[in-house]
């Protein structure tokens, strides 16, 4: 299993050298000049081309990979064109946010989802089933911002109970910190619960099906624990891929999210840097969205092995 | 159990007691919660002309000069001067008590090196220097500047309104490569707030406290100029990217005001009983078509006439702004409402005479050259500009190839030269601070030195003469004469064209009160209920 994950690991380096060279070029690419953004709208020809060559973007492409990718390498990654700051404590500053909502939703995600697939694949074809497979086509369908909307016009501006924006750190209070995450986790788990929920009633009623499954109500075994020990514990594997899958969705799903109910995280840092054409900030953060990408795919591979010890590495 | 109820009966009425034994200050915290029009990325105002910036730097420094709520320049950080019988040697003298935010006193070196900082980037501040044979420090709290000749803009240049505004810094951050960003620990000025570095969290919010040594003027506040009376002890910018959510901030009274919220959310803004909308700003904007003078077919000024002839202000006003509660129609190249409003040349131009553009083509000798025309599609008051600028000038005989991008790819290549088929550009489309364009030094658009100019690149010897004599011009009614003059050359040269007036008002909360009339938005004044 060691030896696996660090062939693993070792394997992440070629895909993040890659993502670093592709990324660098696309950005230098891209059309927009971060100079004449930062010299603003009445600077002239010649106060952008001063800023150009202070921020090194007169210098050829290669000079200014190896720059950048030097400096990388041990460590540095560099300042923002913008904030007198560096890309590295703009991350920090942005990752708390982040993690928390992603968390929040998947921990709503899957307390959810998981009994409701149960539930519909024990009761398949009647109404309950019925009913979870609507709500799953409607999660699917509705796009994030329009549920943001909505529960904010009723449960903030209607109601006056959630408030409509913002983030407070837990170190700032829990009660702050888990009111503001309430509505946008509920947004966001929406299609999670709905994504969720239909492979787990689709992989329990698969595994229902299973010649096990007949053996173990032949012995006489309660539906229930036949359901919870032997059919959800054999459907685990395609529920752990989807969960892992909806990790990494998420970390793009943040985004809409982080706008709507004005939360400042990675998912925002990253947009508005793409906006600005902050090349270091969109270096990095694409960077750590590789690895973490990586990352989350060799926890599900490990995952396998617990939840079906007939996987092994 | 009577015991414990009894315990808690008596907890509670001792916490009761000791809240209301508190002592009013700590409960009376007055903080000012305000979405601005952009996030705030960087912190040097001489660095940068951006807007949200320059709002920034009103909070944290002073300046020598102010201009009013009539725009007459008035001092503000200067106690007295005077200026020689020969116009040439200035003397200013500062106020008494000034300080900066770490507790040293504000001295005539730290205005000396400020205006130099100021010079090397602004343009009115490069025109001012090129004139100044010494700049040079008398006393701790006296300054001259002795000129080569007689300059008419000197207190307009230190009283300048807008980017880049001459803020006063202290000498060894004033002392800095202008082509550098100051660090955010140098953010250190003498105005009526303090920049809480610590607390600035880009993206998310910028929290500036009540400076409590700050000496206001003893004049009232009008514009930017008399006491800058500080209200409230704290003002954040909370930064909330999305329009929809900054409204329903507003409305669930997260926020106490929105600076700049888009047209079309008006009206649901005017239903709300809690808030107000407020024009703090009564010159407004105006929006502008640039021409590229380097290539074809603007390179000829006759198709170039031939242009605002068949343009007409209103329809770009209505399908950006609608409601004309918010936008006027206005030849006055240097905006409606200020001494220097004049319709002088403009009868035969802006009316959208298709016909007589048509003839004006064909005599300049059009050949078709298609007019690479950049739309802005992510800023909401502009993106609406060009689809309209294209269907007139297509309706008058132009071919435009409308080319669809996001504003910052808009801002990089303007400033490219290349021919508009090899990546450059013909015309493209924005909106100007009516206070950045109050008279021809100032206009940036009507800079028109060449390789020197703003892109664009016009370049006429006319209009330079004519923007060095309105800068030395003695009198108001010179200065006016020459405008005049200005506007008719620019009928046979044109370097822009206005296209309208637009107001931005603010959506305040119906606590708030004090907001002030002015050219940039300010903080102090206000109160909150």
């Amino acid at each position: 299993m060691f030896a696996f994950i660090a062939r693993r690991l070792i394997a992440t380096i070629p895909v993040l050298l890659f993502v670093a060279v592709f990324v660098f070029m696309l950005l230098r690419l891209t059309p927009g000049d971060p100079a004449a953004i930062i010299a603003g709208d009445n600077a002239t020809s010649d106060q952008v081309a001063s800023i150009r060559a202070k921020l090194g973007l007169d210098e050829p492409l290669y000079t200014q990979f190896f720059i950048w990718s030097g400096k990388a390498l041990s460590g540095d990654f560099g300042e923002s064109f913008f904030f007198k700051k560096t890309v590295a404590e703009l991350i920090s500053q942005r990752i708390e946010p982040t993690a928390m909502l992603a968390l929040f939703t998947l921990i709503l995600a899957v307390a959810i989802a998981v009994p409701l697939g149960v539930l519909a694949a024990a009761k398949q074809g009647g109404w309950v089933d019925r009913l979870v497979m609507g709500f799953s086509v409607m999660g699917f369908s509705v796009p994030t911002f329009v549920i943001g909307y909505l529960l904010i016009y009723l449960f903030a501006i209607q109601l006056g109970i959630l408030p409509v924006q913002g983030y407070k750190r837990i170190s700032e209070g829990f009660d702050e910190f888990i009111i503001r995450l309430i509505m946008p986790g509920v947004t966001l788990a929406v299609v999670y619960v709905a994504l969720i929920s239909r492979i787990t009633r689709a992989s329990v009623i698969e595994t229902l099906g299973e010649d096990y499954i007949r053996t173990a109500r032949a012995k006489g075994l309660p539906g229930r624990t036949v359901l919870l020990r032997h059919a959800l514990r054999n459907a685990a594997v395609p529920i752990i891929t989807v969960i892992g899958i909806g990790i990494a969705l998420l970390i793009g799903g943040v985004v809409v999210t982080e706008s709507v109910y004005n939360i400042p995280g990675v998912g925002r840092l990253t947009v508005d840097a793409v906006l600005a054409r902050d090349f270091p900030v969109i270096q990095v953060v694409i960077l750590m969205f590789s690895f973490v990408y990586v990352l989350i795919n060799l926890l599900i591979d490990i995952a396998y092995s617990f939840f079906d010890p007939r996987i092994r590495y | 159990m009577l015991k414990h109820w009894k315990a808690l009966v008596a907890a509670v009425a001792m916490a009761s007691a000791l809240s209301l034994a508190a002592p009013p200050a700590a409960q009376a915290q007055q903080t000012l919660r305000v979405v601005m029009h952009s996030d705030l990325k960087i912190l040097d105002p001489i660095w940068t002309t951006a807007y949200i910036v320059r709002n920034h730097g009103y909070l944290v420094w002073d300046t020598l000069f102010s201009v009013d709520e009539k725009f007459e320049v008035k001092p503000q950080m200067v106690d007295t001067w005077k200026v020689s019988d020969d116009k040439l040697t200035w003397t200013f003298t500062l106020r008494e008590g000034l300080e900066w935010h770490d507790g040293k006193p504000v001295t005539a070196e730290d205005c000396v090196a400020s205006i130099k900082r100021w010079g090397a980037k602004d343009s009115m501040g490069q025109k001012l220097l090129g004139v100044t044979q010494d700049l040079k420090v008398v006393d701790a709290k006296t300054f001259q500047l002795v000129l080569k000749e007689p300059y008419g803009l000197v207190l307009q240049s230190l009283g300048k309104p807008s980017s880049n505004v001459p803020f006063m810094m202290p000498k060894r951050v004033a002392e800095s490569d202008p082509n550098t960003q100051i660090k955010p620990t140098d953010v250190i000025g003498s105005g009526p707030f303090i920049f809480k570095g610590e607390e600035w969290k880009p993206g998310e919010k910028v929290v500036y406290v009540k400076n409590p040594k700050y000496k206001p003027r003893s004049e009232p506040a009008s514009g930017l100029a008399g006491g800058k009376v500080v209200k409230v002890d704290r003002v954040e910018w909370i930064w909330i990217a999305d329009v929809q959510t900054q409204m329903n901030a507003l409305i669930a009274g997260e926020i106490d005001m929105i600076e700049s919220p888009g047209h079309d959310l008006l009206p649901v803004l005017a239903k709300e009983k809690n808030i107000r909308l407020f024009n703090g700003n009564p010159l407004g904007n105006q929006f502008a078509l640039r021409f590229n003078v380097l290539h074809k077919p603007f390179d000829n000024p006759k198709i170039r006439t031939a242009a605002i002839v068949a343009l007409s202000q209103e329809p770009f006003l209505q399908a950006v702004v609608g409601d004309p509660q918010w936008y006027k129609v206005c030849k006055a190249m240097f905006v409606c409402g200020t001494p220097l409003e004049s319709t002088a040349g403009m009868d035969g131009v802006l009316n959208g005479d298709s016909a007589k553009a048509a003839a004006m083509l064909k005599e300049a000798g059009y050949d078709g050259t298609p007019v690479v025309l950049l739309q802005s599609t992510d800023v909401q008051v502009l993106t609406n500009l060009a689809p309209v600028a294209k269907a007139q000038l297509e309706k008058a005989g132009f071919k435009v190839d409308m080319q669809s991008m996001d504003w910052q790819t808009v801002v990089a290549r303007r400033n490219k030269k290349d021919p508009p088929n090899a990546g450059g550009w013909s015309a493209f489309l924005t909106s100007w601070v009516a206070a950045d364009i109050l008279n021809p030094v100032m206009a940036g658009y009507f800079n028109a030195s060449c390789d020197k100019a703003m892109f664009g690149w016009p370049c006429d010897e006319q209009i330079e003469k004519l923007r060095d004599r309105f800068a030395k011009a003695g009198d108001a009614a010179e200065q006016k004469a020459i405008v005049e003059a200005l506007q008719k050359r620019w009928v046979e040269y044109p370097t822009h064209v206005h296209l309208g007036q637009w107001y931005q008002p603010f959506a305040l909360s119906t606590k708030l009160d004090g907001v002030l009339v002015a050219p940039v938005t300010v903080f102090w004044n206000i109160t909150k209920k």
